[in-house]
């Protein structure tokens, strides 16, 4: 039988589990000594205030209208990109970006591309049922 | 003990109408986004899909919170067998919800976001939220009459509580330069929040659906049993840890996948006991059948079992390599959000506004045709959705050569499987919304210009009339 004293247990051990996790985490992010660029930044609020996320992804995070932007900036260049903010294709709506805008969402582009690859196709498949990234 | 007021519309109850309410609109604004997906163009000036998506998917949150909020506070005061400890407080609760919910739903129409994935409004709307939430708290700690003894179901509203105020709050530590100075920081944390958060108030709806399951076999058996704990604390083992399987492409700690894919397995135990108890549970079925709401629980027992299997397949990362930023996530979603949530609040709506001037029997037989057509929609919705992320994985695999937009037409014919499931699936639910809603207006309409009728037959039908 589950007794009051293994309930309250397992609930403290689980507590203390989570907390401490969460609370490492914090401390120590998985990225180290990243001082916040003023222009990635500024670049992150313009991808927020514009809501691209809503039809794009970052890591396969995101609205699925449009496609996964996570190396879009190596993979296109700036040159493309900003021509393709200015045009509006499709079922993106033309969004009359400044240039100030379209300079820092440029930069966040590049920062967000340089922190990884989200292409699937660049995983191998362990038996364990795991994936690495080489 | 006081006899059922069967006009009376409390606060709690109006949680659940304005729940209601919110989960009518919200399809709406869902069955435009999948038109947009086959019209581009439509709306495109004035509600373009980054709007209709957060209307539609703060809608449908705000339904499935302000529901499961109505029946924690409903399904406690029958619990305790007196009345929540302050009405007030309650009443403030409802009116910051309220007022705020439809803030952010006018915000996104001027193209104010929050500009995060997925269920996001302007921080500053987070506020109101937090302290509405923290008077949630109170009022529920201060109505509990004993911390002795408590059933399952009162663990999991406590820990609803707690866990959705922390992950909420945590869901903003991105405000903190520090915090969102690198993608994949801010990403690691956001989805630590989100993955526990839809935890949490899965927590409250579960807790609520035990309560009702006990209401109506009329045994209050289980949950004081170890099973019904071993479970709890599974789900709670989850619910803490299980969130990295939506970042395992990520290039995060890898210890932060390992753990969330070890701890996931442990959903097998649940997903055991389904089957094991499959007999037993369609015999109980046969015998409750009658009841429109028992109907509803049952339909959520089939969708947990669906949604469950995908969850655990997707947990797997060999799996989630595949299916990750796909609409095989938006499958499991939408099976976890309508087949199993949505089915659960309705069943317990069914339950809570009964007690009103006007029996749902008069309508059983619409709402019959709108359980069938909805069940039936949502699973082509879902299959549809499983097709086009089939076809999407197998783009992202090897069709490198393919560009986005020739993918995107390959996969048109399952999105025109989507949206016309999806006018069935809203058919549905509007043929089962409608009696629900309807009732308690009309109710509320005649006890404010209709003298009460002398003898009119009172009927006890909960101990007592909750607030
Ligand atoms: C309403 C949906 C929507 C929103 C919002 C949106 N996009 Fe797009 N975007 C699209 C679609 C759809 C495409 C693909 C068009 C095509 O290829 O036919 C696209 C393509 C792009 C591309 C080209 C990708 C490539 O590989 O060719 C870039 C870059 C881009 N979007 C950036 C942005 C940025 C930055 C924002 C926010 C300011 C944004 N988008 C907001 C829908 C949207």
């Amino acid at each position: 039988m589950f007794l009051k004293r293994q309930k309250s247990a397992t609930l403290i051990i689980l507590l203390l589990g989570f907390l401490s996790y969460s609370f490492f985490l914090y401390m120590s992010l998985p990225v180290k000594s990243k001082p916040l660029k003023k222009e990635v930044d500024a670049g992150k609020m313009v991808w927020q205030q514009y809501n691209c996320n809503a039809c794009h992804q970052v890591y396969g995070l995101g609205g699925y209208l449009g496609p996964d932007l996570t190396n879009v900036y190596s993979k296109r260049g700036p040159a493309y990109i900003g021509s393709f903010l200015k045009a509006g294709v499709g079922a993106m709506p033309l969004f009359n970006l400044t240039e100030a805008e379209t300079k820092s969402l440029l930069t966040y582009l590049k920062d967000i591309d340089a922190s990884g690859t989200s292409d699937p196709k660049t995983f191998t498949i362990n038996y364990d049922g795991t994936i690495e990234q080489k | 003990m006081e006899p059922s007021n069967k006009n009376n519309l409390s606060t709690s109850k109006l949680f659940i109408l304005a729940g209601l309410l919110l989960l009518a609109i919200g399809m709406l604004f869902g069955l435009t986004g999948a038109l947009q997906y086959l019209a581009p163009q439509f709306l495109k000036q004035y509600l373009s899909f980054e709007k209709i998506r957060p209307l539609h998917v703060s809608s449908v949150v705000f339904w499935i919170i302000f529901a499961a909020m109505g029946s924690v506070l409903t399904y406690l005061q029958q619990y305790n067998g007196k009345k929540i400890f302050s009405p007030w407080l309650l009443k403030i609760q409802f009116g910051i919800f309220s007022i705020t919910v439809v803030a952010i739903l006018i915000t996104y129409v001027f193209g104010v976001f929050g500009g995060r994935e997925y269920w996001e409004f302007h921080p500053l709307l987070a506020m109101p939220l937090i302290t509405g939430w923290i008077l949630f708290i109170i009022n529920f700690m201060a109505s509990l009459v004993s911390f002795k003894n408590l059933p399952v179901y009162v663990w999991m509203w406590l820990t609803g509580l707690f866990f959705f105020l922390f992950t909420f709050i945590e869901s903003y530590l991105w405000l903190i330069p520090y915090f969102r100075s690198n993608v994949v920081n801010d990403m690691t944390v956001q989805w630590k929040s989100y993955g526990s958060m839809v935890g949490s108030w899965n927590m409250l709806i579960y807790g609520s659906s035990i309560f009702l399951m006990e209401k109506i076999s009329g045994s209050k058996k289980y949950s004081h049993t170890p099973i019904a704990f071993v479970l709890y604390f599974t789900g709670l083992f989850n619910l803490m840890f299980n969130w990295g399987h939506h970042i395992y492409t990520l290039p995060t700690y890898p210890f932060v996948k390992h753990i969330s894919y070890t701890v996931s397995m442990t959903e097998l135990l649940i997903l055991g006991r389904i089957i094991w108890l499959w007999k037993s549970s369609v015999d109980t079925a046969r015998r409750h059948y009658h009841q429109a709401a028992y109907r509803f629980l049952l339909a959520a027992d089939v969708w947990i079992f669906l949604t469950l299997l995908l969850a655990i397949a997707m947990s797997i990362p060999a799996i989630n390599v595949y299916t990750h930023g796909t609409h095989i996530t938006v499958a499991h979603t939408m099976g976890a959000t309508i087949g199993i949530n949505s089915f659960i609040l309705l069943a317990i709506a069914f339950d809570i506004l009964k007690d009103s001037c006007m029996p749902f029997e008069k309508s059983i037989k619409w709402i019959n045709r709108g359980y069938y057509t909805a069940n039936i929609s949502l699973l082509f919705f879902w299959l549809s959705l499983v097709m086009a992320g089939i076809l999407k994985a197998k783009w992202q695999m090897n069709d490198a050569s393919i560009p986005f937009s020739s993918m995107m037409l390959q996969l048109r014919p399952y999105f025109i499987i989507f949206f016309v499931s999806g006018v069935g699936l809203i058919t549905g639910f509007y043929l089962v919304l409608f009696p629900l809603i309807k009732n308690q207006f009309i109710c509320q309409y005649k006890k404010l210009f209709i003298k009460r009728e002398k003898n009119e037959t009172v009927f006890i039908i909960d101990q007592f009339q909750s607030v």
